[in-house]
């Protein structure tokens, strides 16, 4: 025994060495376990807590559009979107290829739609397809286990159940873009907010969008939901009460059809815009979509422009309408009289030019009211070369014209009355006599919007109260059960003689109801309708055969009845031709359709109580 | 009465410290495997249950057959090892990218496992047939090293690093016991540390390119952390966030969220320092390093050359299977794919592992006997 103990010696040495060495390695392991856990420990808990719990962004739904007789111009539906949490994706490549054939979306799209979110917070999500069908739903939720990054989010999509109709006023919704991130506007507002973009939608969209909610949940690796720790519910966004009356908003689309052009329909003694057509225009379900960039560019760069909103942005010269202001400064600054005549030969020779009417022949003896009525160009040369150009430049002003009317849409053009000073500012040349000619006629540089017309006719109708024009009607706040209604606003009383306006108003009625007035196309045997035609040149070319794309625009401007005026309208047709033949019928069929539907129906929506707040603060 | 004083030998505080690690170990894989047992299929802890008590008659024949008689089978136990190895590869199941396991019946097994045991086995009985009382020369260890070789390269080919390594460390244990001549050896672990790039240039290429990169995680987890650092990652937030007192049995979230992988399997003990915190933590290690400083002394009480070779192989893997596993859960050893014994979900390595043990038992009791 004691020599195999002696024999041994040298090799239990070694195990000793052994056992000290294991006993080493395992207080090395309980050091580090030591450190990790209490040393590290609340670092790892909350490394634990980070991978555990997320913070989602609930979406509120957005406040519901309607009419002023509670037609629906906007909603939500419920959407089934197929989201990416990039820092739960494992393998981007092999779930791209994965989701591509069941969402039907090629994988450069999905690669794009990823690309756009790449300034999200990794943990929120990026939608890369809207509306999933249910079929599609059911099949990614089964292989949700398998998908790690991948969720269904369901979200309120912005639906227009009139498409294109008042497309323009309405506009459209989209995510907030980084530049409007950086705006006070929008503070706050998380990434991939959907906010509105256009029309009403953009200008009321701090009322319309409502605050978004946030929920706390526990996530497994994949990032799928296991259980919810709390809840902030989202506040959903007030409903807004547009002034639009949808029926007559569809008969104004139709009565100018395919052709590119604009038409305003106003409550003459409130301002509020019954109507309000851009052609052509876009349906607005397409573009609260997440489009891609291409399709997007495709739209912008449409070479017909169908996301501009031509009533309100379109400028162009105001033709034989700019007539109405013309005659208002002559008799308020006197140079002409009721009974002033002039003889019109069909043309005015100025310097070394003609200024033709449009009638060749002439309009023979010419007083204020036939030069209306008939729209005597000689007669209104004559007098423009007599006020120059400055003074018409004031009562154009006076009416409104290169100023904006304020209507509460984005984006309104101001249009252009050119001055002397003008001139010599932005041309730097002096103003030639000649040039005045052709603003007496509103021609030349003279520019302004359809809706600056049909104010301007507004003016006349309402003798000489200017009332800014709106589309707001009421807000319904769900949150405090209340519906606001806001008063028209006056923005001023323009100084015009009652006697003035009286006459003009006279020249109007003629223009629709006389045998030789240039609007008979409107006549009506419903109502008494007084209007104004125009013809506005494209500039460049004159005279007969020119393609449709250098027709001239027709213009007409009318209000109705002519006693007691409450709708007041202005079409535009862009190449449309003469204003008489081609735009007068478009208002005289919506005159119709108002008659027609007045009384018939009851005002407003429905709200549990009214309170009349001053719209000032909007 | 020889079963009467067989009973009376058997060491039963050893025997408690096993159950009582096995029980823990059937706990932590109820809880991993909590949220996915599926209602068809048999939950993994009953599972385990059942290979423990398959386990325990392994122990037992451990405990109660000579170890010199398993000593004598130890060369055509080895073949036998050999023989599966080699079937692996032409019949085997891939999983990982790897190709491990035999299908025997409804079984899988895998070979590697008993490898590493037999080669240790073949090891003792021929440093103990020829016994060199003032160690080796390199012409005696050339069949040693043969021994060593053939599984080891076997087992790389599967591969199945993990294993190659305790293989190779097992061996390198058993040869530092038995001495290699001193001079020779200085000389020849200089020369290595030479040839050490040129070997571990050859090694790289080598590598599979999934090896290449657990070594380069291993390195710098946080570089990737979705992609292969991942496992370390978790894990050792896992193990950070148990804190003192850990979250819990079943309270795990590291492990019920699925942030864990392999976490009934070679990360269970992620699982364990999440639910029992530093205190677990500290009677886990305590429990382990009693059995394997009662395996030593099992060695070094042990009455011959053999015993004495047998028993310290036997502890020392079982060792370098704790150090690597918790080791490479806590992030400071590569992640290799080896379970921890008697913790892990899996019958091969607790069988294996479970008979190694009993053989310990039978060298302990023998000792007081005289053949």
């Amino acid at each position: 025994m004691m020599d195999l103990q002696d024999k041994n010696r040298g090799l239990q040495q070694r195990i000793k060495y052994l056992r000290a060495v294991i006993i080493c390695l395992f207080a090395m392991i309980l050091f580090r376990g030591w450190h990790m856990q209490i040393i590290n420990g609340a670092y790892y808990k909350r490394l634990a807590e980070n991978n555990r719990i997320r913070t989602v962004t609930l979406p509120p739904l957005r406040g519901i559009i309607y009419d002023r007789h509670g037609e629906v111009l906007a909603k939500n539906a419920p959407s089934f979107n197929l989201g990416l949490v990039a820092a739960d994706v494992r393998n981007l490549e092999n779930t791209i290829k994965r989701i591509s054939p069941v969402i039907g979306l090629p994988a450069e799209d999905i690669k794009e739609r990823i690309a756009s979110g790449k300034d999200y917070d990794p943990f929120s999500p990026v939608i890369i397809k809207e509306g999933l069908s249910m079929r599609q739903v059911a099949l990614i939720e089964s292989h949700a286990w398998n998908l790690p990054g991948i969720g269904i989010f369901i979200e309120g999509r912005r639906e227009y159940p009139n498409s294109a109709i008042a497309a323009h006023l309405l506009g459209y919704v989209g995510e907030v873009t980084p530049s409007q991130l950086k705006d006070e506007e929008y503070a706050g507002e998380p990434l991939g907010r959907i906010v509105g973009q256009n029309g009403v939608e953009k200008v009321y969209d701090r009322f319309l969008r409502g605050g978004v909610g946030k929920k706390n949940i526990e996530v497994d690796a994949a990032g799928h939901e296991r259980r919810v720790l709390n809840v902030m519910e989202p506040v959903s966004g007030d409903s807004i009460i547009l002034s639009i009356d949808l029926k007559l908003q569809k008969t104004a689309e139709e009565a100018l059809g395919d052709r590119a052009g604009a038409v305003v329909v106003m409550d003459t003694g409130t301002g509020e815009v019954l109507a309000l057509v851009s052609h052509p225009a876009f349906d607005p379900n397409v573009l609260s979509k997440r489009l891609s960039p291409k399709v997007w560019q495709k739209i912008a760069e449409d070479p017909a422009h169908p996301l501009n909103n031509r009533a309100i942005q379109g400028t162009y010269p105001p033709g034989s309408v700019f007539k109405i202001i013309m005659a208002s400064a002559g008799l308020e600054e006197g140079y002409i009289s009721e009974d002033n005549k002039i003889a019109c030969s069909g043309g005015m020779s100025f310097g070394r030019r003609v200024f033709r009417d449009w009638k060749t022949e002439g309009h023979g003896i010419v007083d204020l009211h036939k030069a209306i009525t008939e729209s005597c160009d000689v007669y209104f040369y004559q007098l423009g070369n007599r006020m120059q150009i400055d003074t018409i430049a004031k009562y154009a002003s006076l009416f409104g014209l290169g100023e904006l009317t304020g209507i509460d849409l984005p984006s309104e053009k101001k249009g252009l009355v050119p001055s002397i000073q003008w001139k010599i500012e932005t041309k730097k040349e002096r103003w030639y006599p000649g040039e005045t000619l052709s603003v007496s006629i509103g021609q030349g540089y003279l520019s302004v919007t359809p809706l600056q017309q049909a104010v301007t006719v507004n003016t006349v109708a309402n003798s000489g109260v200017t009332v800014r024009p709106r589309t707001l009607r009421a807000l319904m706040s769900d949150r405090e059960k209340r519906r606001f209604v806001f008063p028209p606003v006056e923005t001023k009383r323009i100084h015009i003689q009652e006697h003035t306006l009286d006459l003009i108003k006279k020249g109007l009625y003629s223009v629709v109801n006389d045998p030789g007035g240039t609007g008979s196309t409107a006549r009506s045997p419903m109502i008494d309708i007084a209007g104004k035609t125009g013809t506005a040149q494209v500039i460049g070319r004159r005279g007969g055969g020119q393609p449709h794309g250098f027709n001239d625009h027709a213009w007409f401007v009318a209000f109705a009845p002519v006693k007691k005026p409450e709708i007041t309208v202005a079409v535009l047709v862009e190449h449309g031709g003469h204003g008489g033949s081609v735009a007068a019928p478009v208002a005289r069929q919506i005159i119709e359709e108002y008659v027609k539907n007045k009384g018939s129906r009851g005002q407003g929506v429905k709200g549990s109580s009214v309170r009349e707040v001053g719209g000032s603060n909007l | 009465m020889l079963k009467k004083s067989t009973i009376a030998l058997f060491d039963w505080t050893a025997f408690a410290i096993i159950i009582f690690i096995l029980i823990t170990g059937v706990l932590t894989i109820y809880s991993a495997t909590y949220a996915n047992t599926g209602g068809n299929t048999t939950p993994l802890y009953l599972k385990q249950i059942g290979w423990i008590i398959t386990g325990m008659l392994f122990l037992f024949a451990g405990a109660f057959i000579d170890y010199q008689t398993i000593s004598k089978y130890a060369y055509p136990l080895y073949a036998l090892s050999l023989i599966l190895l080699i079937l692996v590869i032409f019949i085997g199941n891939s999983g990982f990218g790897a190709q491990r396991w035999l299908s025997i019946g409804g079984l899988t097994f895998q070979p590697s496992e008993l490898a590493k045991l037999a080669t240790a086995l073949a090891l003792t009985r021929y440093f103990s047939d020829y016994p060199a009382r003032y160690g080796y020369t390199v012409k005696e260890l050339l069949f040693p090293g043969g021994l060593i070789a053939l599984p080891v390269l076997l087992v790389l080919k599967q591969p199945d690093l993990g294993t190659a390594l305790i293989t190779t460390f097992v061996s390198l244990i058993l040869i530092y016991l038995v001495r290699v001549r001193s001079r020779l050896f200085g000389f020849s672990t200089l020369l290595l540390l030479m040839l050490f790039p040129f070997a571990w240039h050859i090694f790289w290429e080598n590598l599979k390119e999934y090896q290449k990169t657990r070594l380069l995680t291993f390195i710098n987890p946080a570089a990737d952390p979705t992609g292969t650092g991942y496992h370390v990652i978790q894990s050792k937030i896992a193990i950070g966030s148990g804190g003192f007192w850990g979250k819990g049995v079943l309270e795990s979230t590291q492990s019920h969220l699925n942030f864990l992988p392999a976490r009934h399997t070679d990360f269970v003990f992620a699982v364990f320092a999440e639910e029992w915190g530093f205190f677990g933590v500290l009677v886990l290690l305590l429990l382990y390093v009693a059995l394997i400083s009662w395996g030593l002394d099992v060695a070094l009480k042990a009455r011959d050359r053999l015993g004495i070779l047998m028993a310290s192989g036997i502890i020392s893997i079982f060792a370098l299977y704790c150090v690597i596993n918790i080791g490479m859960t806590i992030g400071i050893v590569p992640v290799v794919g080896i379970p921890l014994p008697f913790m892990s979900y899996g019958g091969t390595s607790l069988i294996t592992t479970l008979f190694s043990l009993g053989i310990l038992f039978n060298i302990k009791k023998k000792r007081y006997l005289f053949s």
